[in-house]
């Protein structure tokens, strides 16, 4: 049966995904970020070995996107090109065992220059902007690297406490090779003084662990006379080589 | 000292937030973007196996729908085969059928649709079959990590006691939260499966 199977040449072979660290992510319950008060399971997950349906996800190709989807200044441009500072965001999908993660689909969606998102449900009164639509995808190559091209986001205010500011952001959708590697997340930019007071952020217990969502201005990248650059490395999760036989459990 | 182990630590998730569909599903946050779209519609016109439609809503910890969650699937074809390099049964692939779906609830309903196919059986990791199942991936603004779930359907009621995950769950009253309700419509065959994120009935999540 799939990897499990008896037949299977000697040496270590690709076994399970290594169990999730929780540590590192948000808890359910976040009562400094209200919403999550009533949408937290209370209840523990039950943790489950995989099984072929868990090591395995959906298979994307080029044939899946448009030769404009990883370009936000073009990718709704109308009457000329969105306001904004430019940018590009690049980075690598890699795994825990630093191996990159080729092929993956990865999914981005920002508010505007001025903090605004092209949605129905926001009304913030900064203005849309006619030409930037906010959204966008790409497939990493076969090392793992992706890159983009943007209008910076702006800070948005929303109803938390009533002074609630969001930090620049940008959110990420990232599949990997599994349905266990599926994450969502967001990148945040260095020097951003919202990020330290954002309710969002701070459901993060681990400090290290917000570190690694800012990226950093990445001069070596940018375009001279043309477009800044930001890098932003994303970690799925890795999968154990087997080296011995797991003795699966049998009741 | 010792040699540091150097594993990279997994990137923290954080929620998807009220506007997920501008970046995901785009046509429903009420705009177009891009000439393809993935879609609730998981099985394609060549597709084999029993066309069903899963409809669903997630509630909250008050009993209210949640308007704003993106729900994504991922099964097996109908012979039980994923469509995957990692799936290495001799079972047949399907051609016309990635296996993967994402749904966008109603924004005044909360109803959320799969449009796709009654899976196969797969075997778990001993060999044991486990019952024919959908699993659910969940996202929206106020979820701070993706919950994981499985949809089991009711007019399978060997299959799921034999289930191995099922039989998992310990307190046996819980095991039904994965089961989906089959109904017979009009416009075919219907499995109503709602999803409780809190309280007595609060659904089976799973860390997997």
């Amino acid at each position: 049966m799939s990897s499990f199977g008896t037949n299977r040449p000697s040496g270590p072979r690709e076994g399970d995904y290594y169990q999730r660290d929780l540590t590192v992510h948000p808890p359910a319950f976040t009562p400094i970020y209200k919403t999550s008060v009533t949408r937290s399971p209370q209840k523990a997950l039950l943790s489950l070995e995989q099984g072929i349906g868990e090591i395995t996800g959906p298979v994307f190709t080029a044939e899946d996107l448009g030769p404009l989807d990883n370009d936000l200044i073009l990718n709704y441009a109308k009457t000329g090109e969105p306001i904004g500072e430019r940018i590009i965001v690049h980075g690598r999908v890699l795994d825990e065992n630093g191996r990159g993660v080729p092929h993956t689909l990865v999914e981005f969606w920002q508010a505007n220059a001025g903090g605004r998102y092209r949605h129905k449900k926001d009304t913030y009164l900064a203005p849309i902007d006619p030409n930037f639509g906010g959204c966008g995808r790409c497939l990493t190559d076969e090392n793992g690297y992706y890159y983009f091209r943007t209008i910076k986001p702006g800070p948005y205010p929303w109803r938390n406490y009533v002074n609630s500011w969001r930090p620049a952001h940008i959110h990420f959708s990232i599949f990997g090779r599994s349905f266990t590697q599926r994450l969502i997340t967001q990148m945040y930019f260095e020097g951003d003084p919202l990020i330290d007071v954002c309710p969002i952020v701070k459901t993060i217990p681990d400090p290290e662990a917000v570190k690694r969502l800012i990226a950093p201005l990445d001069l070596r990248a940018t375009v001279p006379l043309d477009c800044r650059a930001y890098k932003f490395d994303i970690v799925l999760r890795g999968r154990r080589s087997t080296l011995f036989e797991n003795r699966l459990e049998g009741n | 000292m010792v040699q540091p182990l150097n594993y990279l630590s997994e990137t923290t998730s954080q929620t998807a937030g009220p506007y997920v569909h501008i970046g995901l599903a785009p046509a429903a946050a009420g705009f177009d973007i891009f000439e393809k779209n993935f879609s609730h519609v998981v099985a394609g016109p060549q597709t084999r196996g029993t066309r069903i439609r899963i409809e669903g809503r997630v509630l909250d910890g008050t009993g209210t729908p949640v308007r704003d969650v993106l729900v994504e699937s991922w099964q097996a074809n109908s012979e039980g085969r994923f469509n995957h390099p990692d799936d290495t049964q001799t079972k047949a692939l399907d051609p016309d059928f990635r296996g993967w779906g994402r749904s966008c609830s109603d924004f005044d309903t909360g109803v959320f649709l799969l449009d796709t196919i009654k899976p196969g059986s797969v075997p778990w990791r001993d060999g044991r079959p486990q019952a024919p199942h959908i699993s659910l991936w969940i996202v929206a603004r106020g979820i701070n990590i993706g919950l994981n779930t499985r949809l089991y359907f009711s007019d399978e009621e060997a299959a799921n006691a034999n289930d191995p995950v099922l039989r998992l769950i310990e307190q046996e009253v819980r095991r039904k939260t994965l089961i989906a309700e089959r109904q017979e419509t009009p416009e075919g065959l219907v499995y109503r499966f709602d999803i409780h994120l809190q309280g007595d009935r609060e659904t089976v999540f799973f860390d997997i």
